[in-house]
């Protein structure tokens, strides 16, 4: 990629930010924001900035970028472009341990830790069919068996959700279809530990990625430990996506769409496709978050509904130019 | 340099060994080919030797030391590999692709140094692959392809090198230009193990040639000693004859039209 994209994609993610904390039920100019921030401004709106917008801009960046670098390192790993953070069973394994924890009525910050759970639970089993299966390193087992994983984990959501009543299926749903509402300091600072280790591991791996993406021979034949490198990555993206998940529920499309984006812009190695699709990712979910709290106010639409409907128009125009 | 000592490998679910007690022996400064019909076992010794198959029995050396000790990475330092196929995924330029090839020099940390840069360099020169060196891998035609694969395992390093039909898709002329070129570098001291359907080019270049038939050796020596008629004729079970070259003097192999043999399968 050029300096002058990855300027543009840097500043692109800087004008979300902003935007995130200037507008929304309450709208503040650039420099009450500003004064919000260093506390210099009323008690309302140093409260509106330092305690609802930043965490909440912020915490939906960390999601953008920890779904977007997963994405782009899963796609390159398994060298299939449909590859997102959700596959390997996260998304299902996630939804079922918070659909769970919310039809047991249980204590609401218990629900995201339930939900991190199940989605470790559910790439554990991924790789354990995997294995089972004979297809430690091989990218197409992985797939196949993370698709019988999360199928398994949808059946389990609609048993559980069949006899709960309405208050819960609707939790569970808004849940399922993500949200940045409950924005605190003290998820942002979790989830952040998760995004830079995550995001870390990937760039160490990048490399290896790079060598994975042209064959498991041709990998093999270059040095590269293919199953322990796509181990590194499925349990690094799973980790990533299981995080942001517990943070603002399931946020579709990101971890697919992102990584088409900064390889259409330019990016050709996994250092800097991971990189970028990061960046890209956290300024995507930022202005997705800013959509979904002010296109119909007082309502709040579902973070995961703002992304694929951001997301849909752009594979149509994939699409045509694949066809 | 490396040593396939009594190899035999058996895929799951297959009744027949795809390779069964295969010794042969690749030397620095000399070309080895390895020749045989389809299926066999050719590209299952560059698997093994890649340590994508396990191996029933035997073992593959490379300098004396067993492949299945000692990391993948270790080895990829001695001995580079192009397999007979690869399709990337995702467009690459093509000078960070043959960089690519440095990736066992490569610390975790460390990014390439001067001698990797020069390694690249001198890859790309001796393949003529410099106009290509900007495109993006997944637009090249098959034969720049093809070069451009070599020059990634050329930059590898180490004095090893091995391949399984690199001049599928090429044309005469690159074709002889990847002949020569690797009988360059068997002479200038590498162990060249080349996997190939081109009978005619293999007895013009190679040292040594190993003709393979169901898993076994079926004959092993000099072009003259394999090229034999009765020999070829009974692997490939197909009628031919060995003449000379009447222009380069190597033996060449014809294969005759079908209905000058009686019974056809």
């Amino acid at each position: 990629m050029t300096p002058a994209r990855w300027f543009l994609l840097v500043a692109a993610l800087g004008a979300a930010m902003i935007a995130g904390t200037m507008f929304g039920t309450l709208r503040l100019s650039s420099i009450e924001v500003l004064h919000g921030m260093l506390g210099t401004a009323t008690p309302m709106h140093t409260a509106v900035v330092r305690e609802l917008r930043l965490p909440r801009v912020l915490l939906a960046a960390l999601v953008g970028a920890g779904l977007g670098a997963a994405g782009a390192a899963l796609q390159g790993a398994t060298r299939n472009v449909l590859a997102e953070p959700y596959l390997l069973g996260v998304s299902g394994g996630a939804a079922t341990g918070a659909v769970v924890a919310v039809a047991l009525h249980a204590p609401a910050p218990l629900v995201p830790l339930a939900g991190f759970g199940g989605a470790l639970g559910a790439v554990a089993l991924t790789l354990l069919v995997a294995r089972a299966a004979g297809g430690r390193g091989d990218a197409r087992v992985v797939l196949m068996a993370g698709v019988v994983v999360g199928a398994f984990a949808n059946a389990a959501i609609m048993v559980a959700l069949a006899g709960a009543d309405a208050s819960v299926v609707r939790g569970a749903l808004w849940w399922m279809m993500g949200s940045a509402a409950d924005a605190s300091w003290g998820a942002v600072c979790g989830l952040a530990v998760y995004v830079a280790i995550g995001i870390a591991s990937l760039l160490l791996l990048a490399r290896a990625i790079d060598v994975l993406a042209l064959g498991e021979d041709t990998a093999a034949g270059m040095g590269v430990d293919v199953a322990r490198v796509a181990l590194g990555v499925y349990v690094a993206g799973a980790l990533l996506a299981a995080g942001t998940v517990a943070a603002a529920g399931l946020v579709g499309f990101v971890g697919l769409l992102v990584p088409h984006l900064v390889r259409m812009a330019g990016a050709r190695t996994h250092r800097s496709i991971i990189t970028a699709a990061g960046v890209a990712g956290a300024a995507l979910v930022v202005l997705a978050d800013l959509i979904a709290r002010t296109a119909l106010p007082p309502a709040e639409l579902p973070l995961g509904a703002v992304t694929a409907i951001l997301g849909v128009p752009f594979f149509l125009a994939r699409l045509r130019r694949l066809a | 340099m490396i040593v396939f000592d009594d190899v035999a490998v058996r895929y799951p679910r297959r009744e027949l060994a795809a390779l069964d007690g295969v010794s042969l022996e690749a030397s620095r400064g000399a070309l080895t080919a390895v020749v045989g019909p389809n299926g066999s076992g050719k590209s299952t010794l560059v698997r093994a030797l890649l340590g994508r198959v396990a191996l029933l029995r035997g073992a593959v050396l490379v300098d004396g030391e067993s492949m299945s000790h000692g990391s993948r990475r270790a080895l990829a330092t001695r001995v580079a590999v192009v397999t007979q196929r690869e399709e990337p995924a995702f467009p690459l330029d093509v000078r960070d692709y043959v960089a690519l090839g440095r990736y066992p020099h490569l610390g975790l940390w460390r990014g390439p140094a001067r001698a990797d840069v020069l390694a690249v360099e001198e890859a790309i020169a001796l393949t003529e692959t410099e106009p290509l060196r900007g495109r993006a891998i997944t637009e090249l035609s098959g034969g720049e392809w093809q070069r451009v694969r070599l020059a990634r395992a050329i930059a590898q390093g180490g004095d090893a090198i091995v391949l399984d039909e690199p001049t599928t898709f090429l044309d005469v002329g690159h074709e002889m230009a990847v002949f020569e070129l690797l009988s360059r570098l068997a002479h200038d001291g590498r162990a060249v193990l080349l996997v190939s359907h081109q009978l005619n080019l293999v007895a013009r270049f190679a040292d040594r040639i190993v003709l393979l038939h169901h898993g076994h050796v079926a004959a092993a020596g000099t072009p003259t000693q394999v090229m034999q008629g009765a020999v070829l004729e009974r692997v490939y079970d197909w009628p031919l004859v060995v003449t000379r070259d009447p222009a380069v003097g190597a033996p060449a192999l014809v294969p005759l039209r079908s209905r000058t043999r009686g019974a056809l399968p």
